[in-house]
């Protein structure tokens, strides 16, 4: 039976086990369909991967519609895009949010086009809202408001798909908090077999090279990051130093990442990923939009820079003009004394 | 073997050239100050097509959507290596969304084509959508590899490529024809050659010349970069445009990067002393 104008969210799989990103952006949904008055579902696709379904139903999914099929054993463009395509015709959900993971930002455009639905990339937030079309002057109530950074982060646009259905949009990593789980959550599950065929199948993946995480900054509550202005790999020694004593991680902006001072693994920002942590300590670093975007959600920020008027300071809670060597080690010997 | 290649690239504002004089007084950007450059992935794109031509042999076309200006950067394409180019530009197209781009470039595409292979930056630094590639290859409805770093080998009709994906790479093979996405880490975009430099300093867009210019010869000269409008690819008008875009802008707001008021810490003993006993006061550390 059809659901009217349901919320849907597309869980990405990987090895089977759900993406966490997909999670994050299905607790976002679930508040726009409280909003709606609608139930929230997740859209799983995969080979055998219904074992993740009562998960997914923790994290707050309502419904839980898997595809299941052979030709969705591993992700191909083109065998996804078709069955959900398909899926989504049939049931015409009202919104439709992909997470903005290399997937999601793989799927979510070529849906859209076959679709011919308006797509939103990289959305920083959602609302309900209305829209007045400028020249009928037709007014949309209960629509999906889809808000993103563009323009380098420099300006932040509110985009709106008020005539065609589902409105999409992607979500950027990071920006929606991760739901608490609860197992005693109840929720439907419908199975469903897409009919795919082999050509449908367009992709053939030889092999997969997965590097295991070693920096876990999404989950870090402390987070000291290091510029440009940290000036060498030797110094930022000394970011790793301050965050292995306050049991935190170690950020970087881009520039320190280009210019080789740290592994690309560290990088915060615009190109990298985006974190809330509850303590960010920001060195050397001059305060480049493209970074900020990515930590100015952090509970408190902490920046040390030699030049008073860097932008840093625009978005810091406590500022340290001087030299980030300097107040590193203050820090360090200050800290050890005040928690004997 | 010899394989035919087109490259979608775009003139964008220089976003990470925010200068002091791009600021207004209220803390907001003057888009228009920036510097309008190549995109840079679509330079990656563009190094990828070079190099599978020297290795293969075939032909690379390089395409553009923008304004009359925007022949700046296909005269670039053209000093790099590129061996056709042209410019869709068309007061209709102006506003177009992802989607109304994709179709104004997937009928150009099929118009100049058939094409073995099409490549375009994995996303433009002014909207980082990196949706235009992807809506091609559907609308063209052939295949694509988004997030390119490597082409290992074209053979038979297949290449074999290594993309990024979430947790690392795969390598991945396609048949022909496909749609790629190349990264800024792909390759390192070579310069202008001296030759190409003397041999197409001079090329123009017709809007570029006065009047009563002989285009015919310029044309002969291989001197003259075509345009196409909305008409000349076929393309009904309400599929570009705002007609043809799904999304509208409700509202823009410049983000005022200036004055937020922090506490001041100072660098000495005390200072830091007050700094600890405030973040540990707020829990920060528990």
């Amino acid at each position: 039976m059809k659901q009217q104008g349901e919320v849907w969210v597309y869980i990405q799989q990987q090895e089977n086990r759900v993406v966490e990103a997909s999670l994050e952006v299905l607790g976002k949904a679930k508040e726009l369909a409280q909003k709606l008055g609608v139930s929230v579902s997740g859209l799983l696709l995969g080979e055998k991967v219904s074992s993740l379904a009562d998960d997914i139903i923790s994290y707050g999914a309502d419904r839980v519609y898997v595809l299941e099929s052979p030709f969705l054993d591993k992700y191909t463009t083109t065998a996804y895009a078709k069955a959900v395509c398909r899926f989504v015709k049939k049931e015409e959900p009202a919104i439709f949010l992909v997470a903005a993971t290399p997937q999601g930002r793989d799927l979510a455009p070529r849906v859209a086009s076959e679709l011919k639905v308006g797509l939103t990339a990289d959305c920083t937030d959602l609302k309900i809202g209305s829209y007045a079309m400028p020249k009928t002057k037709q007014k949309y109530d209960n629509i999906l408001l889809q808000i993103r950074p563009a323009w380098g982060g420099n300006i932040i646009a509110t985009i709106v798909n008020p005539e065609t259905r589902p409105q999409m949009a992607t979500i950027r990593e990071g920006m929606m908090k991760l739901p608490s789980a609860d197992a005693s959550a109840k929720g439907e599950i419908i199975t469903v077999s897409p009919e795919l065929v082999q050509d449908d199948v367009r992709t053939r993946v030889v092999e997969q090279m997965l590097i295991e995480k070693k920096v876990d900054l999404k989950g870090a509550n402390i987070i000291v990051a290091g510029g440009a202005g940290v000036g060498s790999r030797e110094n930022f020694e000394l970011i790793k130093k301050l965050a292995h004593m306050l049991g935190g991680e170690v950020g970087a902006t881009r520039a320190a990442v280009d210019a080789g001072f740290i592994d690309h693994d560290h990088q915060i920002g615009q190109t990298g990923i985006s974190v809330r942590p509850k303590l960010y300590i920001a060195c050397g670093i001059s305060g480049a939009v493209q970074h900020v975007s990515g930590m100015e959600e952090s509970g408190k920020i902490v920046a040390i820079n030699t030049d008073p008027e860097a932008p840093v300071f625009d978005v810091a809670h406590y500022g340290i003009v001087g030299d980030f060597k300097e107040s590193i080690e203050k820090l360090i010997s200050i800290y050890k004394t005040m928690s004997h | 073997m010899s394989l035919k290649i087109a490259v979608l690239i775009k003139q964008v504002p220089d976003t990470a050239a925010v200068t002091p004089k791009a600021m207004k007084a209220d803390g907001t950007l003057n888009r228009s100050a920036l510097p309008a450059v190549f995109n840079p992935e679509d330079l990656n794109a563009l190094e990828m097509a070079l190099q599978i031509k020297d290795k293969y042999s075939g032909s690379v076309t390089a395409v553009t959507m923008g304004p009359p200006a925007a022949a700046e950067i296909l005269r670039d394409a053209l000093y790099r290596g590129a061996d056709r180019v042209f410019l869709l530009t068309d007061r209709k197209f102006a506003a177009s969304d992802t989607l109304a781009t994709s179709n104004v470039l997937s009928r150009a595409i099929e118009m100049l084509g058939p094409f073995d292979i099409v490549i375009c930056g994995t996303q433009a630094i002014d909207g980082n959508t990196a949706q235009v590639g992807p809506q091609v290859a559907e609308k063209l409805n052939i295949n694509q590899i988004t997030y390119v770093e490597e082409i290992e080998e074209i053979v038979s009709g297949k290449v074999r490529a290594t993309r990024v994906i979430e947790d690392g790479k795969e390598r991945i093979v396609s048949s022909l024809p496909v749609l790629l996405t190349a990264t800024g880490s792909a390759n390192v975009p070579r310069p202008w050659s001296v030759k190409n430099i003397m041999k197409y300093k001079t090329a123009v867009t017709k809007q570029e010349v006065p009047e009563e210019a002989d285009l015919d010869r310029l044309k002969q000269k291989g001197l003259l970069i075509e345009t196409l409008s909305c008409e000349k690819i076929g393309l009904d008008s309400s599929f570009c445009g705002i007609s043809g875009s799904p999304t509208m802008v409700k509202k823009i707001e410049n983000v005022v990067r200036k004055g937020k008021e922090y506490k001041k810490v100072e660098l000495t003993d005390e200072g830091i002393t007050g700094l600890l006993t405030e973040l540990i006061a707020d829990y920060t550390f528990d």
